[in-house]
């Protein structure tokens, strides 16, 4: 492969790959992402090009593992194009059907089609689900048409092209203004304004420069950055190149987790292809300008996702924050100026090039430009990754977007922010999410994790869950976040086992400001978040906890106890059958009993009663 | 030069000077654990907590960490500190409810019961033991391992060190006592290192003194100096000095 070296041989390039592709051929694009391998989709795959094969069709089909288009809840997910028609939860058994019916006779499977649970009508195309409706698929959206290990599909929808405007015209000082301009800020939680930061780095004295991509997601319930990089690993690489230009670095890295193998795998890819075609490596486009990227495995630690903390972990030290009186733009990877930017933030910054600054601050809210990538999940009905403009509020992500709450439950709250995020309740719902809003009721924006709750979740089992994860996560160097968020828990384990007392709640309250006021880095300033929040909006439920001992949703176990209903009751057995301690007595037909000394309330029988005769209190 | 205000008198440093170092210039004593002037600061104890005046917005920061600006105003005693440090040593008490340091600290702002459940710790990770084998005698024998609450400070795989010298850098650094020396016939040991080592004889005196591995160490690191000088204790050493320059006054 001939290195490319100027604007028009790349736009030669790209027509040349879309000359060679049949527009009007079918093509069957298959999800590859995590949540569809989840699903087994890889058998999909398989059973695709077997049958593919077997009926001769090699000639006049194509096919197409991409990355994760985002429907998770409705995996294996498979695109047919032209037509962009939507089968969801296919399975290996479908797939001979589907190539002899809808590819060879256009005719339509209706039950691989979604059915939209509102109206109950089949829906054949995938931009009229309800789901991808009132997204605003900016970076995410190319996920669905390309094959991550292949650049000439990249290239095809314009790729590298933002790089070429950049190095044939616009002088970085131009790049980091219409960065700026746009507004964009970094998604990885801070929120810092991009194209300030890349200011600073700049202007900052010291030789070499890094740019850095963190891919250290590791907030539970979280993948957006993860399918960013496995499914369009070049928009990465390609804001990456960009930055590094305007900023005056020739080396970068990408700090991945190695627990995101197909990350890793695409990125390493990528870098290979982005250096065969002169994107990356020496002389990129003749320009004279060098950069190369090398991909870092991290061990997994959730705290190496703190800047300084990843910096150290990169330079082969304990992954452990220092103090950031200088700023990592100053003196950041090996004491020299370094810009770390997320993944997220580094896939925008070719759009913004390509499509401007201008159109770019039209989407989004006063402060908050751009769209923003929610992983939503918990206690909603089409868990998946949501790409939405900013200011668009909790309620539509949560019930337009999102389908609303399973199984008729109520909505009860959202964690946004991850672990050190905050829960939001119902009062809220109408909260156009953007980062001022959603710091200002006491939780944040993160990287966009969004767990929704229902009416059965424990509030103060909530706060205590995400606090025992930043217990374990925590690096332990300073004393405020190690120990107050260890003696947070103790108090939060107690009120949820009916040893709470007065004054817990004043206490964890007091903890909660000293461990925000005097840790040393982001993640002991805002682990106290999830307990804060709770306090703010469910003191009641503590209250309940300490003051009645009792647990008000029914999930702390030692506050709790199962009985059941005689009026209810039918005598099927069925509990009593599976109950593991054999707590439950009864002859059939007649009203059973539990044994409250035996019972360890784990909940079989509640899960079993098809009479709804067991009561929980 | 800079200049700040601490706790309203204006004091002029070099720039490079932590907060720390500035208070103590002009006599005004900041309780720290973790830091020591020969090493680089932490930051991990938070002892040295203060109040930080900069630009009109007010903020805790540790003294040791925060390097001494232009204009910044300083409160190392305000309300807010102390109640953010009395909640720090109730903290560190709770953790070391029997090193004496960690109790005099505490007595100190008023504290002599944590209202936590009580551990039973030696150890408050601050690092000074790392960080003095690391930065000063450069062998980094020992490291911190483990996150959050299973942190500690162990040699690597929790096995006798084949780098530490037994100098006892550490055990002369750590605040608390946590780290004990044995001096038994000839053997050094530092059993929370599983540290045994052989010393050596005094070529005068003949009592062990030092490491042999840490005078092998010394050795190679100072050509210059006599053989002679790294056989004989410290003690004869002195002794031996002193004889000389009392000859030499008796002949002049």
């Amino acid at each position: 492969m001939k290195k490319i070296k100027t604007a028009k041989e790349l736009e030669d390039i790209r027509k040349s790959i879309l000359e060679k592709r049949d527009t009007n051929r079918p093509c069957i694009t298959i999800c590859g992402g995590t949540g569809c391998r989840a699903y087994a989709c890889e058998k999909v795959i398989t059973a695709f090009g077997a049958e593919i094969k077997k009926q001769g069709l090699e000639a006049k089909v194509d096919i197409r593992v991409t990355g994760c288009h985002g429907f998770c809840e409705r995996g294996p997910l498979v695109v047919f194009h032209p037509e962009e028609i939507f089968y969801q939860q296919v399975t290996p058994e479908d797939v001979p059907e589907i190539v002899s019916e809808t590819i060879m006779q256009n005719r339509i499977i209706e039950r691989l089609l979604y059915t939209d649970p509102a109206t109950n009508k089949k829906i054949k195309y995938e931009n009229e689900i309800p789901f991808y409706k009132k997204q605003r698929r900016l970076v995410f959206g190319n996920n669905g048409k390309i094959d991550p290990t292949d650049i000439t599909d990249y290239m095809a929808i314009g790729g590298y092209s933002s790089l070429a405007k950049v190095l044939f015209g616009i002088s970085p000082q131009e790049v980091i203004e219409e960065i700026t301009k746009s507004g964009l800020r970094g998604r990885g939680g801070g929120g810092f304004l991009t194209g300030r930061k890349w200011h600073y780095c700049r202007s900052a004295h010291g030789n070499p420069k890094y740019v850095i991509c963190n891919a250290d997601e590791g907030d539970p319930g979280a993948y957006m950055d993860r399918s960013l990089l496995e499914g369009n690993p070049h928009s990465v690489l390609e804001g990456m190149i960009i930055g590094a230009w305007a900023i005056g670095a020739n080396e970068g890295y990408i700090y991945v987790r190695n627990e995101y193998p197909l990350a890793v795998k695409h990125a390493g890819i990528a870098i290979k292809q982005a250096e065969k075609y002169g994107f990356l490596g020496k002389n990129i486009f003749d320009s004279g300008f060098n950069f190369t990227i090398e991909i870092n495995r991290g061990g997994g630690a959730f705290v190496c996702g703190e800047s300084t903390a990843l910096m150290a972990s990169l330079e082969g030290k304990v992954g452990e924050p220092r103090a950031k009186h200088i700023h990592t733009v100053e003196s950041g990877l090996r004491e020299k100026p370094t810009n770390l930017n997320n993944v997220e933030t580094w896939a925008n910054v070719p759009l913004i090039i390509a499509r401007g600054a201008d159109w770019y601050s039209k989407i989004g809210t006063k402060e908050s430009k751009g769209t923003k990538i929610f992983s939503l999940v918990g206690k909603i009905k089409n868990t998946g990754l949501v790409e939405v403009p900013m200011g668009i509020t909790l309620r539509e992500i949560i019930y337009d977007i999102g389908g609303g709450i399973p199984n008729g439950k109520k909505f009860k709250a959202v964690q946004t922010g991850g672990p050190s995020g905050g829960c939001i309740p119902e009062e809220l719902i109408d909260l156009p999410v953007d980062f001022e809003e959603l710091t200002r009721v006491g939780s944040m924006m993160g990287s966009g994790g969004m767990i929704v709750m229902d009416e059965d979740t424990c509030m103060v089992d909530v706060a205590k869950y995400f606090l025992s994860f930043l217990e374990d996560e925590s690096c332990g160097k300073c004393t405020s976040c190690r120990e107050g968020i260890k003696r947070m828990l103790e108090i939060l384990t107690n009120i949820t086992e009916g040893k709470g007392k007065e004054g817990d709640i004043e206490l964890l309250e007091e903890l909660a400001a000293a461990v925000a006021n005097t840790s040393l880095c982001a993640l002991g300033g805002t682990a106290p978040n999830p307990v804060l929040s709770t306090i703010r909006y469910f003191r009641d439920k503590y209250e309940a906890h300490i003051r009645d001992k009792k647990c008000p949703a029914g999930v702390c176990r030692q506050l709790i106890t199962y009985s059941i209903d005689e009026e209810a009751c039918r005598g099927c057995l069925a509990c009593k059958k599976l109950c593991p301690q054999e707590a439950i007595t009864g002859e059939k037909k007649e009203p059973h009993y539990i044994n409250q000394d035996k019972c360890i309330k784990c909940g079989v029988c509640l899960e079993t009663c098809k009479f709804d005769a067991i009561r929980v209190e | 030069m800079i200049k700040l205000i601490i706790d309203d008198k204006e004091v002029e440093v070099r720039e490079g000077t932590s907060v720390l170092e500035a208070a103590k210039k002009i006599g005004i004593e900041i309780p720290t654990l973790c830091y020591h002037e020969a090493l680089a600061p932490y930051g991990a104890c938070r002892v040295c907590t203060v109040e930080i005046i900069r630009k009109g917005r007010y903020g805790l920061s540790t003294a040791c960490t925060y390097p001494a600006q232009e204009g910044i105003e300083v409160k190392t005693n305000s309300e807010k500190v102390k109640k953010a440090r009395k909640l720090i040593l109730e903290m560190l008490l709770a953790r070391c409810p029997h090193v004496k340091k960690i109790r005099d600290l505490a007595r100190e702002v008023g504290i002599e019961k944590p209202r936590f459940k009580l551990d039973n710790e030696e150890c408050i990770l601050c690092g000074l033991c790392v960080r003095v084998c690391e930065e000063i005698v450069g062998v980094s024998a020992i490291g911190f391992v483990s996150r959050g609450t299973k942190r500690e400070v162990t040699t690597p795989y929790k096995i006798n060190s084949d780098v530490c010298l037994g100098c006892g850098a550490c055990a002369a650094l750590c605040p608390t006592g946590a780290i004990k020396i044995e001096d038994i016939e000839d053997l050094r040991k530092i059993p929370l290192w599983h540290t045994e080592l052989k010393r050596k004889k005094c070529r005068v005196c003949g009592e062990f003194f030092a490491p042999e591995v840490e005078i092998d160490f010394l050795k190679k690191k100072n050509t210059q100096i006599l053989e002679e000088f790294f056989e004989t204790c410290p003690d004869c050493r002195r002794k031996e000095l002193g004889n000389k320059i009392g000859g030499k006054i008796c002949q002049g």
